[in-house]
This record gives C-alpha cells, sequence and structure tokens, in this order.
C-alpha cells in the first residue's frame, strides 16, 4: 500500500502531469500528421527525455506513442493516408465510412476502442506481467516462424481485390524484404553497391511512400470527389455504446489478440491489428460488408493494436527485450534513468512500476477528450479543396521520412515506393498487401534459416514442438481451408445440377 | 605551426579548393570553438552507442562552452553515419561517433571506409564478449561448456549474438581458436542482434549466447540465463561474480565491441588539441564514470595516437578472422 500512495505522489508530481499533458499533445499531431510516425515521435523524444526526471521520461514516452498510434487513425480516415503501420490494415475501411458520410462513426470507433483497449492492455501489463512474460519467453525462432507465415496470409483476407493480385503483391512485398545485408547470411542482396541500401528498405519510408506520395499523385489526376455533405459533425461518441453492446465478442477478441502478440518480442501493433482485422472478417455472420464502411472490423482492428502497444512493454520491463520499435527506443531511456529493465524493477523500484502503470492509465483516459478535440480540429480538411492538402501532405511526407534518421536516401525511397503505389493502384494490385509483406518478410526468413540451422536441417522440430504444433495447424488449416470450401461449393453446386 | 599547416595544405592541395579550405582553417583558428559542434552517431536513438553519446556530449558542452548537439544519422547498417562523419569539412565543428563495425565492414566489402579516413580522437567505451548460457541448463561454468563443446562433434553445439560474421561472432571464434578449435566448431546461428538471441536462449532454442554482460543483464537478474565468463583483462565491478577467461580457463584472450569519438581526416592540429582536452576533462568527470557505471559498460580510455595505433592492430586482427570466414 505504500509503494502504492509513493507512486500515486510520483505520478502526481506537476512536472510528470504537464508531461503527460504536452507529450499527448505532441503525440496526437504527429500521429495524425500524415507521413510522420509513432516510432518517429517517440525517437524524436529521447534528447529531451535526457533533462527530465525519470518518470516524467517514461511519462512523455508512454503518452506521447499511445496518442500517436490513435491518432494514426485520423488521416487513414480522411484522406485514405494511415499515420503508422499499425493503421494501415483497416485505413480502406475507414476511408469507405468517411465518404459513405460517416467520419464521426469511423474516428469515434477508432477512438473509443483504442482507449478501451490500451486500458484493457495496461490491466494486463499490471496483472498478467509475469505470467505474459513466461508465454513471451517459451517462442523460440520456430514459433516466430509460423507467426509470421499467419501473418503473410492475412494478405488474401484483408484485401478487396482479387486473391491472385493479393498475393502477388504480398510476393512482390517479401522480394523487397530481401534487400540489403542484414539477412542470416549476413551477404548484401539487391543493394547494387549503394551503402544506403545496405540496411534494407526502411518500412516507414515504404509506408509512407505507398500510402501517402501514391495519394497525392492519385489526387492530381483524379476529379475532385464530390465534397462530404457540409453539415455540422455529429457527436464522436454517441453510437459507442450501442456498439459496444452490439460488438462484445469482437472488441473481447481483439483486446486479447491484441495483448498476446503485443506481448511476443518483435511482433507489436502492426501485426496485432493485421491479424484481428482478418481474424474478425473469417468468423463474421457478415464478411460480404468487410470493405464496404463496416463497422465490425475497426471495433476488433482498433482494440487490438492499442492493448498491444500496452502489452509490449511487458518483455521489455521484465527482460530488457523490446517488444517493438517504441519500447526498443524506451529501454535505452530507462537505463538512462536508471530504472534498469528486469526483476530488480518490481522489487526495488515498484514504485516506479506502479507509477508507469498509472501513467499508462491516465494517457489513455485523457486520450477520449484530448482525442475529440484532435478529430474535430481534423475533420476540418475536409472542408479544404483537395489541392492545398495534399501540398501539405507531400511536404510532410518528405520531412517524416527524413526526421526519424536524418538520412535524405528515406525522402527518395518513400518517392520511388510512392511510384510503386500509384502503379499498382492504378492495376487493383492492393498495396496494403505489399506493405505485409515487406513487414513480416525479415520475420519469416530470418526465423526459417536459423530453425533450420539450429535442427542441423531437419523439419520436425517446426511441428514437434507444443507451441509450433499448435501455429503450424492453424495456418495449415487456414491455407487449406478456402481449397476445401471450393471443394464443397462445387460439389454441392454439381449435385443441384444433377437433380435439376 | 598555423603556417606550417597553412604551407603544408597549399602545396599539396594545389587548388583553389584547397586553399580556401585552408584559409576558412586559419579563420577557425581564431577561436576555435566559436559556434555549435555536430556529433554524428552512425546508430539510433536510445541504444548503447546513442547514450554513450549524449554523455559525453553533454560535458563536453560545458567544457568547449558551445553546445554539442547529438545527431542520429541511421542507415546502411552503420555505413550511412560512418561515411557522414569521414566526408563532413575537417574544421571541427562535425565530430562523430566510430564503433567497432569500422574496423569490420571494409573487410567484408561492404564499404571502402576504413580507419584511416579519420583522425581519432579517443577510444571511451569497450565492452568484452561474455557467454551466457540458460540458468537451468547443463552449463553451470565455462569449464564444463568448455568440456562439452570439445566432447561434441563439430557443429552440434548452437551459440547465437548478433548476425553472422558480426562482433560477438568474431570474439567467440576467437576463443574456441585460443582452445586449439576450428573457428566453425561452434554453429553460429544468426540473429538481428542479441536481444532475440537471449529471448532464443532462455526459450531453450540455442546452447549459448555470446554478447556484452549489460545485454544480458536482465534476463540474468530474472533467473532466466547466467553470465559465465567475460573476455576482458579484468572482471567488471557491475558483474563482480563472473570470472574472467584468464580467470576461468588461463586463456589470455580479450575481445571487445568498441566505441570512441572520430573526426574528418585532417583535422588542424590545434582543433583536435582543444577537443582533446575537453575529451579528457569529460571522460575523467563524475559524471561519465557514474553513467558508465549504471550501465554497465566498459571503459577503457585511448586518446589521439592510442586510439589510431588500436584501430589498426584491431582493424588487422579482424581482418584476420573475416577472411577466414568468408573461405568456408
Amino acid at each position: 500500500m505504500d509503494t502504492f500512495l509513493e507512486a500515486l505522489r510520483l505520478v502526481g508530481q506537476p512536472d510528470v502531469l504537464l508531461t503527460i499533458l504536452i507529450a499527448s499533445i505532441y503525440g496526437l499531431v504527429v500521429g495524425a500528421l500524415p507521413g510522420l510516425s509513432a516510432t518517429m515521435a517517440t525517437a524524436l523524444l529521447v534528447p529531451i527525455t535526457y533533462y527530465m526526471s525519470p518518470i516524467a521520461a517514461v511519462a512523455a514516452i508512454v503518452s506521447a506513442s499511445g496518442m500517436a498510434i490513435f491518432a494514426g487513425d485520423i488521416p487513414g480516415c480522411l484522406l485514405r493516408i494511415p499515420g503508422t503501420p499499425a493503421s494501415a490494415a483497416y485505413t480502406d475501411e475507414a476511408y469507405t465510412m468517411t465518404r459513405k458520410g460517416q467520419p464521426e462513426l469511423a474516428l469515434g470507433i477508432c477512438l473509443w476502442f483504442s482507449a478501451l483497449g490500451g486500458i484493457v492492455g495496461t490491466i494486463a501489463l499490471s496483472v498478467l506481467a509475469p505470467t505474459l512474460a513466461e508465454f513471451a519467453l517459451s517462442f523460440s525462432t520456430f514459433e516466430y516462424f509460423w507467426l509470421a507465415f499467419l501473418g503473410l496470409m492475412c494478405a488474401t483476407l484483408v484485401a478487396r481485390a482479387s486473391p491472385i493480385k493479393a498475393i502477388a503483391s504480398m510476393l512482390l512485398g517479401l522480394a523487397i524484404a530481401c534487400i540489403g545485408v542484414e539477412n542470416p547470411a549476413g551477404v548484401p542482396r539487391f543493394t547494387f553497391g549503394v551503402p544506403d541500401l545496405l540496411g534494407g528498405i526502411d518500412v516507414i519510408a515504404a509506408l509512407v511512400g505507398m500510402f501517402a506520395v501514391s495519394q497525392v499523385m492519385n489526387a492530381m489526376l483524379t476529379p475532385d470527389p464530390p465534397p462530404v455533405p457540409k453539415r455540422r459533425m455529429g457527436s464522436i461518441l454517441a453510437g459507442q455504446i450501442a456498439l459496444t453492446r452490439r460488438y462484445p465478442v469482437q472488441q473481447a477478441r481483439g483486446n486479447l489478440v491484441g495483448i498476446a502478440v503485443g506481448a511476443l518480442p518483435g511482433a507489436g501493433a502492426d501485426m496485432a491489428a493485421w491479424i484481428s482485422y482478418s481474424i474478425s472478417k473469417r468468423f463474421s455472420r457478415e464478411p460480404k460488408k468487410f470493405g464496404t464502411g463496416h463497422p465490425e472490423g475497426l471495433v476488433e482492428a482498433g482494440a487490438s493494436n492499442n492493448a498491444a502497444v500496452a502489452s509490449a512493454w511487458v518483455p521489455a520491463l521484465i527482460f530488457g527485450i523490446p517488444g517493438d520499435t517504441i519500447t526498443a527506443i524506451a529501454i535505452g531511456v530507462l537505463y538512462m534513468k536508471g530504472l534498469n529493465p528486469g526483476p530488480t524493477l518490481f522489487t526495488q523500484n515498484a514504485s516506479s512500476m506502479y507509477a508507469i502503470y498509472a501513467i499508462f492509465l491516465i494517457a489513455n483516459i485523457i486520450m477520449i477528450p484530448l482525442g475529440i478535440m484532435m478529430i474535430r480540429a481534423a475533420s476540418q480538411v475536409l472542408r479544404v479543396p483537395r489541392a492545398y492538402i495534399m501540398a501539405v501532405v507531400l511536404l510532410l511526407c518528405a520531412v517524416g521520412t527524413f526526421a526519424s534518421g536524418n538520412n535524405l536516401f528515406a525522402i527518395t525511397t518513400a518517392a520511388a515506393f510512392g511510384l510503386i503505389g500509384f502503379t499498382m493502384e492504378r492495376f487493383g494490385f492492393p498495396v496494403a498487401a505489399m506493405v505485409l509483406g515487406i513487414v513480416m518478410g525479415t520475420m519469416v526468413e530470418q526465423n526459417f534459416v536459423t530453425s533450420l540451422i539450429k535442427s542441423d536441417g531437419s523439419v520436425l522440430p517446426f511441428v514437434q514442438r507444443p507451441v509450433s504444433m499448435i501455429l503450424a495447424t492453424m495456418t495449415i488449416a487456414a491455407l487449406l481451408w478456402p481449397v476445401v470450401a471450393w471443394l464443397i461449393r462445387r460439389r454441392n453446386g454439381a449435385g443441384v445440377a444433377v437433380s435439376a | 605551426m598555423a603556417i606550417n599547416r597553412r604551407n603544408f595544405l597549399a602545396a599539396t592541395g594545389a587548388g583553389a579548393a584547397m586553399a580556401a579550405l585552408g584559409v576558412r582553417t586559419s579563420s577557425a583558428q581564431a577561436a576555435y570553438p566559436n559556434r555549435p559542434i555536430t556529433l554524428v552517431v552512425p546508430w539510433g536513438a536510445g541504444g548503447g552507442t546513442d547514450a554513450t553519446a549524449r554523455s559525453i556530449a553533454a560535458l563536453m558542452e560545458k567544457e568547449l562552452k558551445q553546445p554539442v548537439a547529438v545527431v542520429n544519422r541511421t542507415g546502411g547498417s552503420g555505413v550511412v553515419g560512418h561515411s557522414a562523419i569521414a566526408t563532413a569539412d575537417p574544421d571541427g565543428y562535425t565530430i562523430g561517433m566510430v564503433t567497432v563495425e569500422i574496423a569490420m565492414m571494409h573487410h567484408q566489402g561492404l564499404t571502402q571506409l576504413s580507419p584511416a579516413d579519420y583522425t581519432p580522437l579517443a577510444l571511451l567505451m569497450s565492452d568484452p564478449p561474455a557467454i551466457h548460457v540458460k540458468a537451468d541448463g547443463p552449463y553451470k561454468d565455462l569449464k564444463t561448456l568448455a568440456d562439452a563443446i570439445k566432447a561434441a562433434p563439430p557443429g552440434k553445439i548452437k551459440a547465437s549474438g548478433t548476425g553472422q560474421g558480426g562482433i560477438w561472432h568474431i570474439g567467440l571464434i576467437g576463443w574456441l581458436q585460443a582452445m586449439g578449435l576450428k573457428f566453425d566448431h561452434v554453429a553460429w546461428v544468426p540473429s538481428n542482434g542479441s536481444a532475440p538471441a537471449m529471448q532464443d536462449l532462455a526459450a531453450g532454442g540455442l546452447d549459448l549466447v555470446c554478447c556484452s554482460a549489460p545485454e544480458g543483464r536482465a534476463l540474468a537478474e530474472a533467473g532466466k540465463t547466467k553470465t559465465i565468463v567475460l573476455m576482458s583483462a579484468s572482471r567488471n565491478p557491475v558483474f563482480p561474480n563472473v570470472p574472467t577467461l584468464k580467470e576461468a580457463m588461463g586463456i589470455d584472450y580479450t575481445a571487445g565491441a568498441w566505441r570512441g569519438l572520430a573526426a574528418p581526416k585532417n583535422l588542424p592540429a590545434n582543433v583536435t588539441a582543444a577537443l582533446l582536452k575537453a575529451i579528457d576533462e569529460s571522460f575523467k568527470s563524475k559524471e561519465f564514470n557514474e553513467f558508465a557505471e549504471s550501465r554497465g559498460f566498459g571503459k577503457l580510455y585511448y586518446p589521439g595516437a592510442e586510439f589510431a595505433k588500436f584501430m589498426d592492430s584491431e582493424s588487422k586482427r579482424m581482418g584476420e578472422v573475416i577472411k577466414a570466414l568468408q573461405r568456408a
């Protein structure tokens, strides 16, 4: 109890509260600007945290990153430009809702279920941390391989386009993931002697190019879409309670998947959103409505990615192993502030631990009022002529890709992927599937090759270990299901034909 | 001295550009530093190199009475940032953190850059490789592990810690060779850095991990893994119970992932001297010592020419191991 009161005192310091507020606004603004990502928001905070008290430094990172992940949904919804990779899974759905004249409902879902997801994730972080950490540590490369493979298969589920085009895009993404020297053999591949390509293609730069730059190019060619009817935006939270009642299973499932995937080192919020969106579609009673501005998938994926943001801190705090790119930066800050990750953080620094939990809760609660203000401000862009907005978007793309690594090559990458994304869209290839390939490619290859090295070339351990067996069964079932379904349909169809 | 330098530049440069450089150096000599200094870090924010740079930059700021801004120039597996340091104007307003990779990458054919492209300022840190094993596994100390390795057929025992040919891989090879074994007697499983390797060790997927002691600290404190040896000359006060290789096996082999400060080649002598003085004071300060201790980083200080000599010998040593690896 004493440690708990001490934690509240730590969080109640004016400098900490002020930091939470300012960092939240900063995170919202950075996340909402197309082209600027949550990881970049966190990286830019590091030099400032150097001058803060330990708790304030953690508060800054927690608040800014959580807000940025939510705010990434805003440009996705209004302009079809996702702010972060975690929003890319359901951008089309949210944008379709906006075109149908329901921007407040779409953004409300993102906000409401993000905040709830964040709170559930925080509770999981505080109650289940040791259990979750044990679960994460039971994953070896064999299990990661299946997990990443399962992630890849979401490509066909998420896309509205033909499955063949979705798979082609995903394979192109895998080919792009081959670039660079960061592969198991440590041999430079497809670098053409360009030093900048040694590190591979930066996912953020590619994402900005394919979604934002290509969208700008599209806007220059197509006439302005009919303006969304001018009217006052309705209440943002209205209808959310009804949705919560209507989709309780989807929400809970999203939270659970988010917590589990987030706690696995290296998986993170992006993967959680993809998997949740495709689970939602697969188990929905109305899968045909997906992609036409249907709230169900948004509820589940929104609930999932913010739960993952919180649970990604589990392996980071307990074992010093980052759950995603944001916690990778956060671990450095924790060390710098003498809050060394590890079990001693829970025993010797228990009050700091409780303080971190409290910060997560506060940040997710103030996300609702701050988010409403942000949505109201941001939705003004629907009234501004598109030509003006697109110029600003292009500028932000350049700034955003440059700022995370101070590297001009990132801007070239974004431009190149703008062209690629534009061409693909023209011919009906879903760019989201390609992003998935780029994100998962390294993970699939790395875990496959290292697993084979470890097993001296035997594939048996891929199905022998208990957890890998479960994941393998799931993957193969998902792979074979369309074929089986097709066969059943054909037989039934044939039966009907005969009887007729 | 200043005149000598200018004559030297004019003679060798033999061009308007070089002459202009000479003039600019002399104006900078008036009072170096008279504007903010940029410190380039080739790795991302939040990592160990970044933390070291930010810590020393804050202290140098006080000595030089000018802001020292840390800029992370990432990309290209470190090549981009290292090249940004080497190709900057040698006026003392752009310096940077060079890491052990600069002695390795040119052997691997990843870049032309080598230690010879810099004015070495000072080596600050060197983290020795440590060997970590599973806490409840069959190896209770280095002796049992070494016996098991010698008894096992080549390739049976699996180790990880970084990518193929990375610094920890080379560290492990040094130990194997010192035991009279072939460099590939223990199979190396490449990983994206030490964190996934440590995680896989705890998950039971590996026999041992070779990476720095601080990188395994959190898992060791959690009772999942244990650190059984440090390949350094002396013990680390943060890990008092971890013996050195010499103590555990009588093998006199040391290695390390090091980081130090460097500037572009042809830095004017007076600028070098001013920077060295500031680095010297900062390195000896209480704050820097506390920083290194809290993170468990191994401090190692070689100023100026000593750092040049050190980088040279490191580059030669890395070259031999990397050539052997590439032939395999």
